[in-house]
């Protein structure tokens, strides 16, 4: 057996191939590399279908390794992966933050101000809440997202409040565009009004006065529509204003007329006000519509939501925004942006939004026309006034914003607001509640 | 020959100096203080890693400022002291530790004693269904009572509506709910009680009844003077374990009240979930959290000093 001779054109060969072979790369899933997310859990299963969906669509198509989880808000799960993620300095690429989140975090998060440059030159301005609540120091430090954003204006009871208090909310707030203002009788003296005569034919309207989200909006809807700040924009006390003392002789006619277990209201305990067929009116997204849909359909098909009542200084509907935030600690920064700015193009936004019957809100205020609000039903158009309409001359608002984030975070997760509405349900008069106010707020300032 | 030996002869030192190792190590592994100490070594690992580090991990983090990034001292305790909010937690964390323990044990002990009295399989079955509630998880069967308050499809105020009296707002009133977050931990937390006094009961010789019968003694006297006395111990062993695990108590009020109605039911722990986790202040959680430590210490030092000198009274 002789040995193979290496001849000249052999080493040719080899060198040829040798140099062609790092332009033959073969690509694997995973050839971009890896990215972990954290989503909200949508309290609608097919909300996580479609998002998951979307996200493996983009992760083939970028050849990176996608771990996608999605994290229950219930028992603050999501905030606690939170805070543990940011104590230890890892976990995943980028989450999914609420509301006031993202200052907390700020000093653990990437800037995305490019992210939001591209979507704002394609899909205008996102609205002034995301922009209070995002942006920090003047850099976005989280990308505003639709998934699990809300509004809370009030769902009513159709046939109820037209005949216990004469209000025709359909007439009031069609599911037509519309130019012309509407709900110009629509103030807060009405809203009490409505639920006075509500409370004398046992349907009281559903309003919370604990410290969970949908108590704090509510309340905080009120003493916006009054002026009444509690703390200025320099962290100033203002809580001994004309401002506030008016809300409060207000509150305390409203606080006559809600439930007895007012204070002890979760978020869930509107929910179930409206769909037991026990209340008139209850401030929530259509997430009790929805339930109510499938739980008690009669109920669900005399609902309608609508804008929240007007107050002296304007009309103001509850608005609570997640965002999408990157981990400072993130292996793959550039990953995580390519893909929050493809979640958030329109067909994907319009998509997700549809699956969920229009739960989720997007923060640009030029996709606030997609058609689910007004094919919703029963009734249809029964979610059409759910997002901000033109013609409602209401703004989108968080309770406590008018304070610097850092004081405003606590007044709203202490619930300042409903908690200064309970104590006059308790029989305190309004120098102690503006008191008890006074030292609380004192306390935020630290 | 002499190559034998002078190959050998490391050999056997080798060898002699292995067998006094194995020797030696068989001799301390031998000893029970060391094999106590290598068996329980898994569990103190784990004792340290999730209890003694997270303490003092605690302890620092309550020194620091909101914002994490400067040392602050006592500061944050200083301020936590005089918050009027804060003062009523520690109230309110007082109120439900000691009124729960007390009705606990009250409870425990009069069911045990009454117990004690039912003979063989009665006893048994009496014994099995008063224990159900502190063998059901305690967040489901919280979630169970709070139903039976809630505002909507409160099982109580149906009932009472059936009757003809007014629907009462359980979880809405201040004192009312407080008296519901602390019923809930009385009727979770008696059956251990009972089950630690009944086993004690069976402990005390009959001779000492027997005696004090002869001396006259009643049923109320018999109690005071025999029962009580031998049961010292362990009533203050158990209120003592009972205090620690009730101060720490977040799963009722959490589920029940969050805090709530205007703060009147927070207790410790959910006041430091609030500040610490709810507005983003963890340093100000922690300093809540460690309010707690003094104040089991002292009762812990308390009552063990009692112990220890009832023991030594017996011994001697």
């Amino acid at each position: 057996m002789g040995a193979r001779r290496i001849t000249r054109r052999t080493v040719l060969k080899i060198g040829a191939a040798a140099a062609v072979a790092p332009l033959v790369h073969v690509r694997r899933a995973g050839a971009a590399g890896k990215l972990s997310v954290g989503f909200w859990d949508h309290w609608v299963p097919q909300g996580n279908d479609v998002m998951r969906k979307q996200i493996q669509a983009w992760a083939d198509q970028n050849k990176v390794e996608l771990q996608a989880d999605f994290i229950t808000s219930n028992g603050n799960k999501l905030q606690l992966t939170k805070a543990a993620e940011a104590q230890a300095g890892a976990g995943h690429d980028f989450i999914a933050f609420s509301t006031w989140e993202v200052h907390q975090y700020a000093e653990r998060l990437e800037p995305v101000d490019d992210v939001m440059r591209r979507l704002t030159t394609k899909y205008g301005r996102a609205n002034e809440v995301c922009e209070y609540l995002g942006k920090i120091r003047g850099h976005w430090m989280a990308v505003p997202t639709s998934s699990g954003t809300q509004n809370k204006g009030p769902c009513g009871r159709i046939s109820v409040l037209r005949e216990k208090a004469g209000l025709d909310v359909v007439k009031m707030y069609p599911a037509t565009e519309s130019t012309a203002p509407q709900g110009q009788d629509w103030t807060w003296d009405a809203h009490l009004r409505a639920a006075t005569a509500c409370h004398k034919a046992a349907m009281p309207f559903g309003i919370g006065l604990g410290t969970t989200t949908d108590s704090v909006d509510t309340a905080g809807a009120l003493f916006a529509a009054y002026g009444a700040e509690l703390v200025d924009a320099n962290g100033d006390i203002k809580v001994k204003s004309e401002e506030v003392h008016r809300v409060l002789e207000f509150g305390q006619k409203l606080v006559k007329v809600l439930p007895p277990d007012a204070p002890a209201y979760d978020d869930a305990s509107n929910n179930r006000a409206l769909i037991s067929g026990k209340s008139a009116l209850i401030w929530n997204p259509p997430s009790a519509w929805a339930v109510a849909k499938r739980d008690a359909p009669e109920v669900a098909a005399d609902c309608w939501t609508f804008s929240p009542p007007a107050g002296p200084k304007g009309r103001f509907t509850p608005y609570l925004p997640y965002f999408w935030g990157i981990w400072s600690f993130s292996k793959n920064k550039a990953a995580a942006k390519d893909l929050i700015e493809y979640l958030l193009q329109r067909p994907l936004v319009e998509a997700r939004c549809s699956v969920v019957e229009g739960y989720d809100i997007p923060p640009f205020i030029s996709m606030l026309d997609f058609k689910v609000w007004a094919q919703a039903g029963p009734p249809p158009g029964t979610l059409y006034n759910y997002p901000i309409r033109l013609s409602h001359h209401a703004r989108p608002h968080i309770t406590a914003s008018e304070s610097p984030p850092e004081m405003a975070v606590q007044i709203y997760s202490r619930g300042t607001h409903p908690t200064m509405l309970a104590k006059l349900m308790s029989g305190q008069t309004i120098e102690q509640v503006i008191a008890w106010a006074q030292t609380e707020l004192e306390g935020f300032r630290r | 020959m002499a190559h034998q030996r002078s190959v050998s002869a490391p050999l056997s030192i080798q060898g002699r100096s292995l067998a006094h190792r194995v020797a030696g190590v068989r001799k301390f592994a031998q000893r029970r203080s060391t094999v106590a100490f290598l068996m329980s070594l898994p569990l103190i690992t784990l004792i340290g890693g999730l209890m003694v580090y997270p303490a003092f991990y605690a302890i620092y983090l309550s020194m620091l400022n909101r914002r994490m990034t400067a040392f602050v001292g006592l500061d944050n305790f200083y301020f936590l002291l005089r918050r009027p909010t804060f003062q009523m937690v520690i109230f309110q964390s007082c109120l439900f530790a000691v009124t729960a323990v007390v009705s606990k044990a009250v409870l425990g002990f009069t069911i045990a004693h009454l117990m004690h009295g039912i003979g063989g399989r009665h006893q048994r079955i009496l014994r099995g269904l008063l224990l159900v509630p502190w063998v059901v998880p305690l967040a489901l069967s919280t979630l169970t009572w709070w139903w039976l308050f809630e505002p909507s499809y409160s099982a109580f105020n149906w009932v009472l509506t059936q009757v003809g009296l007014r629907s009462v707002p359980w979880l809405g009133e201040g004192w009312i709910a407080r008296f519901c977050t602390i019923a809930v931990n009385v009727w979770y937390g008696t059956p251990f009680f009972m089950v630690m006094y009944l086993a004690a009961l069976k402990s005390v010789p009959e001779q000492l009844y027997e005696a004090a019968s002869v001396d006259g003694a009643g049923g109320g006297q018999k109690l005071l003077y025999v029962t009580l006395p031998m049961l010292r111990n362990i009533i203050a062993i158990t209120m003592l374990f009972s205090l620690i695990v009730t101060f720490a108590d977040f799963d009722i009020v959490r589920i029940l009240t969050s805090g709530g109605p205007q703060d009147m039911t927070h207790v410790f722990a959910t006041y430091a979930f609030q500040v610490g986790i709810q507005s983003g202040d963890v340093p100000l959680g922690a300093g809540v959290s460690l309010f707690m430590l003094p104040i089991l210490a002292v009762a812990a030092f308390v009552i063990l000093r009692g112990v220890s000198r009832r023991t030594r009274e017996i011994a001697a």
